[in-house]
């Protein structure tokens, strides 16, 4: 409930401006929000995943950037769009694969392993496209997140539809499946995990894989909405990510955390971005705004337990 | 002589426990004190009083002949009283040098003098016979036996009036140990007052001039080491009555559904074996440390085997994660509610069922309104006192968190159950419900093994006892053929006298 309020309140405050709520609350500006939150939804997907089972990735950008340019390389090398999106998606995947049988196999600590791959997949992104962008013809993937009919909300780019449908499965899956309790109870306490005879690496391995395909999915989107694949793209997406799944109120230490709380959270970050501008702020200014909230949101969501804890115990 | 240190009537009680009902004791300069009693007799709460961890509600300690009541850690410290805890606390990437001079570098105008540190550093070792240490070597290369020396060296090189050793010879080699009581001798020469703390009696025996004997939180025995004989202080740690009332069911024993034949782990146990039936209830008592808790682990595949075979209803069984023996049937309740045994910001349903949610789920999808009616009816016949099936456990009280951690297992249907300290924490109504829940499970056919530290339980639960000591199960007996006499002889390593 209160990233949704947080949400509310964010929207309203922009709304006070005479001169930006004209334009501020239009459908045709909901959609680019809603457009701009695509790359950052899809992404937070997976990552809730992976924060709820108490892990964390930070391979996320460029794991966006190599998909993006690999789904450049193989239209302009005439592979047909269906199967564009497949590999792209089963690249990302693979990638999650990797860092979760690390994590899983030789117990390291997630973050050390994905700040590595963070830097392989960066280096093999720009290996992959020789260090600039790779630029196809226009193509049936381009119009994922294509915008037409730009002063009316609807018809929604494919993207937002794909995003929505996929964060409602996810739900479903976290809260609801087997594999859903099975990742809260990793994150709440691996030792009660494996007790209870949870296999724990071999369910890590599934919740990074999982979530690899998110993110490829991600990389898809970013290549869909720049229509060229860009090897230096997404720098820091992972942190935006991150932040999302945070103010949604997962906790980094594991064991909560849910997807309309992220989406929620991705939600936010994109109408502060959006409001700020037509506010007329200089970016520095949004940066320094996106910080505080992130701060203030899971600062009163810890306020808000404490003091529930209090008077419960 | 004149004690150097006196402790008069000393109380402390922790909301409505009453840890210290009055405690009593006396050690003169350059003598070695035997403090003994059973696990949560006391022992503990008493030297962190005196080391300043905790301050006393009533009583009077003296130090030298002055009041002395300690204010924090650092005072008792500045006052002479250091104590080395059986959980070492060097620093393991620094060298012993610096370890043995953490807190009390010799510094002028805060530079360090070098030449000075070593010198002070190899005195303190050379003090007790080890001046063949390498200074530079980080302190956690040594193997324990020598990590132990630093932090008495450490000790020492703060001149203190009273050296506390808490169960120095829990994680040592006889070797090791005969080192140490060496360096307790070198201390007593130099007119240090060591308190030592040990369960092992003949350790004391051999070490200590006299003794003080604690049972339930308060003194009831000392003497002279000499003149005591071992059956008395073991008379003396035990004594108390029995009050709870056990409900003994009738049950019969059937064919043998687990066999452990010398289990042994990488560091606990060292070897184990026992036969487990069908309805039987098998305690194992032993000492803190003794190998109970990992023998359980090792079995469960909680922790890593080193040798020994596991038959399960008379087949041989490879050691097993744990999966694999839940599916077997096995189920095991941790010694550590909170750190182990549940997840503790998790719904009371979640953690029921977690070891078996096929029956609330289909298609891999869990049903919620199944999950809480299977989650009421446990709640109903455990009498789990909680707002509903929705609650976090986190928030119930110690024994409704218990009876749900066994009504896992219970879900979970186990044939097998291994219960570590089932009772620990949890108020007496609780403790009954789980004594008569262990008897309806013998009647049901389960084999239980029952692993505590409060003999009185084991006792009067129990069909078949068996003591662990230093990793080896040394002895298993029908109950009736033991008392807590004897039972505390095997586990300190006496000979059991019939």
């Amino acid at each position: 409930m209160g990233p949704l309020l947080g949400l509310l309140f964010v929207v309203g405050l922009f709304s006070l401006s005479d001169e930006v709520r004209p334009f501020f609350l239009t459908g045709g500006n909901f959609k680019i929000v809603l457009t701009q939150t695509v790359i950052v939804a899809i992404g937070a997907l997976g990552m809730t995943l992976i924060i709820v089972s108490g892990g964390i990735d930070l391979s996320v950008g460029s794991v966006v950037a190599l998909t993006s340019v690999l789904a450049a390389r193989l239209v302009l090398a005439g592979v047909p769009p269906a199967a564009v999106v497949v590999l792209t998606v089963l690249v990302g995947s693979l990638i999650g694969f990797i860092n979760g049988t690390t994590v899983a196999v030789f117990r390291m600590m997630p973050f050390i392993v994905t700040l590595g791959m963070m830097g392989i997949v960066r280096g093999a992104a720009k290996w992959m496209g020789n260090n600039q962008t790779v630029n196809p013809p226009d193509n049936p993937v381009n119009r994922l997140m294509a915008l037409t009919k730009p002063q009316e909300l609807f018809p929604l780019p494919i993207g937002v539809w794909v995003a929505i449908g996929l964060a409602v499965l996810m739900a479903v899956v976290l809260r609801q499946t087997v594999f859903g309790r099975y990742i809260f109870a990793i994150g709440s306490n691996e030792s009660t995990a494996r007790l209870c005879g949870i296999r724990v690496p071999l369910q890590k391995i599934g919740i990074y894989s999982l979530a690899g395909l998110f993110f490829g999915l991600s990389g898809l989107m970013q290549f869909s909405r720049l229509t060229q694949g860009d090897p230096s793209v997404a720098i820091g997406l992972e942190l935006d990510i991150i932040a999302a799944v945070v103010i949604g109120g997962a906790s980094l230490s594991g064991g909560t955390g849910s997807i309309a709380g992220s989406m929620i959270g991705a939600l936010m970050m994109a109408v502060l971005r959006n409001g700020s501008n037509q506010m007329g702020w200089p970016t520095y200014m949004q940066e320094i705004i996106i910080g505080i909230v992130i701060v203030l949101a899971v600062g009163l969501d810890r306020w808000r337990q404490v003091r529930g804890a209090r008077r419960s115990g | 002589m004149n004690p150097r240190l006196v402790m008069r009537q000393v109380e402390k009680r922790f909301g409505a426990t009453r840890a210290l009902r009055g405690v009593s004791l006396e050690v003169a300069p350059g003598e070695v004190l035997a403090l003994i009693g059973e696990n949560g007799a006391g022992k503990s709460t008493l030297m962190k009083i005196l080391s300043g961890a905790y301050r006393p509600d009533a009583g009077d300690i003296q130090l030298d002949g002055a009041q002395f009541i300690p204010e924090n850690p650092q005072h008792a410290r500045a006052c002479g009283i250091e104590m080395i805890y059986q959980e070492l606390t060097l620093a393991p990437d620094l060298s012993i040098e610096e370890n043995l001079l953490l807190g009390n570098e010799p510094a002028r105008f805060g530079w360090l003098n070098r030449s000075k540190r070593r010198q002070l550093a190899r005195d303190a070792l050379a003090e007790l016979h080890h001046a063949d240490l390498s200074l530079d070597l980080p302190a956690g290369r040594c193997s324990i036996a020598v990590q132990q020396v630093v932090e008495i060296a450490r000790a020492l090189v703060r001149q203190p009036r009273v050296l506390i050793l808490d169960e120095p010879t829990s994680s040592l080699t006889q070797r090791d140990a005969e080192n140490l009581f060496a360096v307790v001798r070198r201390l007593r020469e130099r007119g240090v007052s060591v308190i030592y703390i040990s369960h092992f009696l003949e350790e004391c025996q051999a070490i200590c001039d006299r003794f003080t004997v604690l049972r339930d939180g308060e003194s009831v025995g000392c003497g002279r080491m000499s003149d005591a004989d071992l059956g008395g202080i073991i008379r003396l740690m035990v004594g108390r009555e029995v009050t709870e009332i056990y409900p003994r069911k009738e049950h019969t024993l059937g064919r043998p559904v687990l066999e452990l034949r010398r289990i042994a782990g990488r560091q606990k146990p060292s070897s184990v074996s026992f036969t487990l039936r069908e309805g039987e209830i098998l305690g194992i008592a032993g000492l803190v440390g003794s190998g109970r808790t990992e023998t359980l682990r090792v079995l469960f595949g909680l922790d890593e085997p080193r040798a020994g075979e596991v038959v399960v209803g008379g087949q041989s069984s490879d050691f097993l994660g744990p999966t694999r023996r839940l599916a077997q049937g096995i189920g095991l309740l941790s010694e550590d509610r909170k750190e182990e045994g549940l997840l503790l910001g998790r719904s009371l349903a979640d953690n029921l069922t977690l070891t078996r949610l096929g029956p609330v789920s289909r298609f891999g999808m869990v049903n919620d309104r199944r999950q809480q009616n299977v989650t009421r009816q446990w709640m109903e016949k455990l009498d789990v006192r909680a707002q509903g099936p929705e609650q976090a456990i986190g928030e119930l009280s110690g024994g409704n968190q218990q009876k749900i951690a066994v009504g896992r297992l219970l879900h979970h249907d186990a044939k097998i159950l291994l219960l570590d300290e089932p009772t620990r924490g949890i108020d007496v109504g609780s403790k009954a419900q789980i004594y008569r829940l262990i008897g309806d499970l013998a009647v049901q056919g389960r084999a239980v093994v029952f692993v505590s530290s409060y003999l009185p339980e084991l006792l009067g639960v129990c069909d078949t006892i068996g003591v662990m000591c230093r990793g080896h199960l040394v002895s298993v007996r029908p109950a009736r053929e033991w008392t807590e006499h004897s039972i505390m002889a095997a586990a300190v390593g006496q000979a059991p006298t019939g």
